[in-house]
């Protein structure tokens, strides 16, 4: 059976999930190229294929221009896979959609702000029809190689879809709220092993809400630490813009 | 007679971010020489407006995935100088350890798997696997190892978690530093056994001498701290960075270019080692010598061997932070300070060169303005007119082999095009016409 064409693609993005992608011991990345074909992955290789079996992408979409070439994408892959925050959720270049367009084009190019086409920052499941992601910023690198495994084997990624508290809790960390910080970590999805609460940081929810996320939990934590809902929902838009239910919610 | 040669690279491939290279040649005549940059811009200095500067470092880490380190040690340097606050020792090692990190996994992800390919005549790392295993294997360890001291120290190399203004949320353990220690020696004698290959390689006959700008501090070849230098006119204050980068906007690219002296300067691994190559360890001093590499070098096509020789310098740094730290009761610091209304600067070197962050904030913390001066936007100019001296020089070749030497010329100065606006493509229009 012939190997499975993988390619990565990127869009408006730091291309931080691709080298994410290949943080791999040499054993672990020569097994990798023993069951999949990687066949395109401008970063790294100059290799082009016509096909793809597995279409790996990361960035959003702010550029009406970028959608051809997404839509090309999408006609010549079998399974499309949105890779990292940025496809997923949209991540931190919604940040910008805060604001009005006149106001941060104005800001980064005073001097001739139209010169540069930019929309609205969109996640790629609102552009094109998406099979999988893969969340996180960046993207966690065991679980890139499982799910691209599940891919390959025709399976169901295998993600979590319970709160980061579940690993906060299991590594023994003080709850953040405790600290005096406040904390995503509810309604979060985790899979990141909870790594910045248990590095000293908060969780800023940069892998999507789980499935159902319970709002009211969250607002019943942040009372009891006397933090108001503004601060909480201010702290969404770092990577959720275009969570149109947690804003909803939230507002 | 040269003839007409016309080539568009559409999207450069083994650089990060998306480029194209235009070159036209009519009757001899160099018409059009240009690196486009079409990289979708992202408005970070407006998105970033606003927010707490507790999430400063957090946003802008995000400009770019191979520089995230970078970018959170010149905003954490721009937010300390807002706020006056001096870091200490401890924390200056940290973030030295950090540093070396980020160099080792992006100077070995590009020497190998994104410049090298190019001198063996391969299309990328991927048919080296198979003729030569136990230079990929040694690659991907050394690029691995760089990641790895990332995450020990920042919590992450990408996007670290760790990081925070005036002090780190996390420390290491000995065990961890002894292991830091160990695994750096290791990596020298590995690159010690690279230089056969480096020195194997066939680098382009080619010299323009340029201006040269790094950071500076005397007594250091540095990374983290001092002021402003240039190879034309000196030392200059970090604060009057402005007066260095002399920002513009260009038809042809998303990326802001920058001038100071003449049309254009270079910035990175060059002009680091053409600036202060004094200041560096003995062991890398020895590895310049081996690779024939001597200061002041105009080949840019070099750069990529002063990645090498830094490597081996980082390596060393990294052993001195490493063993500064175990002699120290290394412990988590109290990050207070009070807030105040103020303005900072924070200049570091990053893989790709000099780096700025620039951050006004009122007295809550919160983000008034702010300013990113990357590296690759500041060389852009400058490949541009490496091409235009190359081109003529090179035009009796085949059209292939002009397009390699182009592609070969922005892949040595590891252009991170994300970080710019964010992208390099090169195509070649037509096929080369015969008549002239």
């Amino acid at each position: 059976m012939a190997k499975p064409k993988v390619a990565f693609f990127d869009f408006a993005s730091c291309e931080g999930c691709q080298l994410s992608a290949i943080d791999l011991a040499p054993e672990q990345m020569l097994d990798l190229l023993n069951v999949v074909d990687i066949v395109e992955f401008r970063e790294a290789i100059s290799e082009k294929a016509a096909k793809y079996d597995i279409a790996l992408i990361e960035g959003s979409i702010t550029r009406d221009c970028d959608v051809p070439r997404l839509q090309d994408i999408r006609n010549r892959s079998k399974v499309l896979v949105a890779f990292g925050a940025c496809a997923h959720t949209g991540g931190i270049n919604a940040l910008k959609n805060f604001q009005k367009k006149e106001d941060y084009q104005k800001a980064v190019y005073p001097t001739d702000p139209l010169k540069y086409e930019t929309t609205v920052t969109r996640a790629i499941s609102e552009v094109v029809q998406v099979d999988a992601f893969i969340p996180g910023c960046p993207i966690n690198t065991m679980e890139f190689v499982r799910i691209v495994k599940n891919l390959v084997l025709g399976k169901r990624p295998d993600i979590p879809d319970y709160s980061v508290c579940v690993e906060c809790k299991k590594n023994e960390n003080i709850c953040v709220y405790e600290k005096g910080m406040h904390c995503l970590g509810p309604v979060i999805r985790a899979g990141c092993d909870a790594k910045c609460p248990s590095n000293g940081g908060y969780c800023y929810g940069c892998r999507g809400t789980v499935t159902k996320p319970n709002l009211h939990a969250q607002k019943d934590v942040m009372q009891k630490y006397n933090l108001t809902f503004d601060q909480m929902t201010d702290q969404f838009k770092l990577f959720l813009q275009r969570n149109r239910e947690v804003f909803k919610n939230a507002g | 007679m040269p003839d007409n040669v016309k080539i568009d690279v559409h999207h450069i491939t083994r650089v990060e971010g998306h480029g194209n290279i235009k070159v036209d040649v009519k009757n001899g005549e160099l018409v059009e020489c240009r690196l486009e940059i079409v990289e979708a811009p992202r408005f970070f200095e407006a998105m970033i407006k606003g927010r707490t500067y507790k999430e400063a470092s957090l946003i802008t880490s995000r400009i770019c995935g191979i520089c995230s380190a970078g970018h959170v040690l010149a905003s954490l340097a721009a937010t300390e100088d807002a706020f006056n606050i001096k870091i200490s020792e401890q924390e200056k090692l940290l973030r030295c350890l950090l540093n070396t990190g980020q160099h080792f996994e992006s100077h070995v992800l590009h020497i190998y798997f994104l410049a090298i390919p190019d001198f063996v005549g391969a299309k990328s790392v991927l048919p080296l696997v198979n003729t030569h295993k136990d230079v990929v294997v040694q690659a991907i360890k050394l690029k691995k190892l760089g990641h790895e001291i990332g995450d020990m120290i920042g919590g992450r190399l990408i996007h670290p978690t760790a990081t925070n203004v005036k002090a780190m949320t996390m420390v290491p353990e000995p065990g961890v530093l002894e292991e830091i220690i160990v695994r750096l020696e290791d990596a020298k004698q590995e690159l010690k056994s690279s230089i056969p290959l480096l020195k194997s390689l066939k680098l382009p006959d080619y010299e323009r001498e340029t201006e040269y700008i790094s950071l500076y501090k005397k007594g250091e070849y540095t990374f983290l701290e001092g002021d402003i230098y240039s190879s034309d006119s000196g030392e200059i204050s970090r604060k009057d960075y402005l007066d260095v980068t002399n920002e513009y906007l260009c038809d042809h690219s998303t990326a802001k270019r920058t001038k100071h002296k003449r049309e254009s300067y270079m910035v990175g691994a060059l002009a680091r080692f053409n600036n202060n190559s004094q200041w560096l360890s003995p062991d890398a001093k020895q590895t310049a010598v081996d690779l024939g590499l001597k200061a002041p070098c105009y080949n840019s096509y070099l750069n990529t061997v002063a990645q090498f020789v830094e490597l081996v310098h980082l390596a060393d740094e990294g052993i001195k932070a490493a063993s500064a730290l175990l002699n120290k009761d290394v412990k988590l610091e109290d990050d207070s300070f009070p807030l105040k209304a103020g303005q900072g600067v924070g200049a570091v070197e990053v893989p790709r060169g000099i780096l700025f962050h620039d951050y006004t904030y009122d007295d809550k913390g919160i983000l008034q303005r702010s300013n990113c001066i990357i590296p690759t936007g500041q060389n852009f100019q400058n490949i541009e007119n490496d091409f235009r001296k190359l081109v003529p020089e090179i035009i009796d070749k085949s059209q292939d082999e002009i397009r390699l030497l182009l592609e070969m010329m922005v892949r040595a100065y590891d252009p991170c095009i994300s970080c710019s606006a964010h992208i390099l493509d090169i195509e070649f229009i037509n096929s080369r016409s015969t008549t002239v």
